[in-house]
């Protein structure tokens, strides 16, 4: 029997990393003023404006594949996503409720809507599985995503409630939930960076347990998975990851859907090299779609969002069409 | 030796009893076999045994009680095989089977070991695998998905194997496969099975010993030819099931 390894090998790594910067370099040159490669070290734009946001639509981008993929083999469900389980409606009620209440934590700027969110994320997880759990134990496809729209369409009229009651501080909401990751700075990317290495880092450490999980969760307990222990784990770090990328750019749907569904097609369903091929993938996505809603009708600028949730629907249209058809 | 002991086992979802105060206890080279009508309980025992159902009373496992093991360790001794499996991606049949051997070596960099592969080697030639190493598991017949779950199992190399209907809605000939295969791997010393079997023709045909219930409770227990009599089975199933057999196998003969 050849050997073959089943990790992420040196040679792709290289591949995806390049592939990756070369798409970075683009989306830093061009813009609403193009600038050529040659003059990056000295253009103002670029160090003030311009890199920063492609460095945070870059790591956002890795965040929310990561977290999709985990939650799409721990749910043995390609549909999961932030936005289809209602996480990240969840975390921008938690953004909200921060800043409308003025929720901080001394010392520390913006990081009260950070650990409000995450908080908020780990809630509507929890609830929307749990409730899930209740309805229909082999947790099918149908029940979880349809619980999670109804859920998130709750958050979100909690949440412009919240909005019409906040008084004065509605423009910093406002200016929030438009921003998206449009003023991004360097301190949201080192945060990101970090949410992404201890998070994304503990996530890859689990993804033997998540094959197992994909592979079917009673089989994973009859292997000898800890079984509530590795889900509790992979729920918070999910929740965490998700809840940054929310507090830092709002809600941006369907990237956790549409990365890891691709991958999959390009390196298989082992997250062992699922996991770390998200990162690029998912940073390569995301740059790419900000780069179209940048440029798309320059000099207006479009919502990154509404870039991921054109392609993300229809994909999500697609994924359960094919695998309704295939269990026929 | 005492494999597995079960005391006053009690399993019930909500107000339902599906097993009753059931007493058992496998030795070493035993095949108990489970049998009983629909609902009797037969999955809800070995459920429970394998940890993935609530129950109240004592099951213990070389000596110690089943709540006290890690669940790797518990692997390490106790391997399932189920009816029906549904992957939800397109693993290969190499990395299903390799999964069976997470018990022996968990952690991040593990799974690679020389005794990890051979095992995994060793379980996909007993099964028969060798051509199918790099398939997709979708794209498999039932029972050669049946027949990778086994290598799993036989991969994970536990010294109880817990079977429920393994080969319920599989052809003909990938059931005596996979029974003969599972009557190789008990030849070994210090290993024994416990399985719930639907039909009672397979249940006497390999079973060393078998528990009777009906509605949760035990109609009889203790070796197969004691327990398979004629008026126990006809309590359980009301009807000659004796009779029955001779009529439905007699036109195989000539």
């Amino acid at each position: 029997m050849n050997k073959k390894r089943e990790g992420f090998r040196a040679g792709e790594y290289i591949i995806f990393g390049a592939v990756t910067l070369a798409i970075m370099a683009l989306c830093v040159c061009i813009g609403s003023v193009n600038v050529p490669l040659s003059e990056f070290t000295n253009s103002v734009i670029i160090k003030t404006v311009r890199l920063p946001r492609v460095l945070c639509v870059a790591l956002v981008g890795a965040s929310l594949s990561v977290g999709g993929a985990a939650m799409q083999g721990l749910l043995k469900n390609p549909l999961a996503d932030g936005a289809t389980l209602g996480v990240s409606g969840g975390a921008s009620l938690g953004a909200v409720l921060a800043m409308a209440f003025g929720i901080t934590i001394p010392g520390i700027p913006f990081a009260g809507s950070v650990v409000m969110s995450m908080a908020l994320a780990f809630v509507s997880l929890v609830i929307v599985l749990s409730l899930a759990y209740k309805l229909d134990y082999s947790l099918s496809t149908n029940t979880i995503i349809l619980l999670g729209v109804i859920y998130s369409m709750f958050v979100t009229s909690i949440t412009s409630l919240l909005v019409t009651f906040a008084g004065e501080k509605v423009r910093d909401i406002m200016f929030w939930t438009l921003g998206s990751l449009s003023g991004s700075r360097y301190s949201d990317a080192i945060m990101l960076a970090a949410a992404l290495l201890i998070f994304g880092g503990i996530l890859m450490a689990k993804s033997r347990e998540l094959n197992a999980f994909a592979i079917g969760e009673d089989n994973a307990r009859h292997v000898g998975v800890n079984v509530r222990g590795v889900k509790f784990t992979v729920l918070i770090c999910v929740s965490a990851l998700i809840g940054v990328c929310v507090s830092v750019g709002g809600t941006i749907g369907f990237v956790g859907l549409v990365t890891p569904h691709m991958l999959r097609m390009i390196v298989g369903p082992n997250h062992k090299r699922l996991l770390p091929a998200s990162v690029f993938g998912g940073a390569s996505f995301l740059m790419l779609a900000d780069l179209i809603a940048r440029t798309l009708l320059n000099p207006r600028e479009l919502s990154i969002g509404v870039i991921t949730s054109f392609v993300g629907a229809l994909l999500f249209v697609w994924i359960f069409y094919t695998s309704r058809r295939s269990k026929k | 030796m005492t494999m597995l002991d079960v005391r006053n086992l009690t399993v019930s979802y909500g107000k339902l009893i599906v097993a009753d105060n059931l007493n058992l206890s496998l030795e070493s080279g035993q095949w108990l076999m489970l049998v009983g009508p629909n609902g009797a309980g037969k999955s809800s025992i070995v459920s429970a045994i394998s940890g993935g159902t609530e129950y109240t009373g004592n099951v213990t496992c070389l000596g110690k009680s089943v709540k006290d093991y890690k669940p790797n360790d518990y692997a390490k001794l106790v391997g399932v095989l189920t009816q029906s499996h549904s992957v939800g991606y397109s693993y290969t049949v190499e990395e299903v089977v390799r999964l069976g051997r997470y018990a022996h070596s968990p952690g991040l960099f593990a799974g690679k070991s020389d005794a990890d592969d051979a095992a995994v080697e060793d379980a996909i030639q007993r099964a028969g695998l060798e051509p199918y190493l790099r398939q997709s598991v979708l794209t498999l017949s039932g029972g050669e998905l049946q027949r990778t779950f086994l290598a799993q199992v036989f991969a994970q190399n536990p010294k109880i194997l817990i079977l429920d209907e393994p080969t319920n809605h599989l052809d003909l000939q990938y059931q005596r496969d996979i029974f003969q295969l599972i009557r190789e791997w008990l030849k070994e010393p210090e290993r024994a099975i416990i399985s719930v079997v639907h039909d009672l023709s397979l249940a006497k045909a390999y079973g060393t010993h078998a528990l009777l219930i009906n509605k949760g409770k035990t109609l009889a227990y203790g070796e197969i030819g004691e327990v398979l009599t004629r008026e126990k089975l006809r309590e359980a199933y009301s009807i000659d099931v004796y009779e029955w057999f001779s009529e439905l196998y007699g036109q195989w003969q000539n």
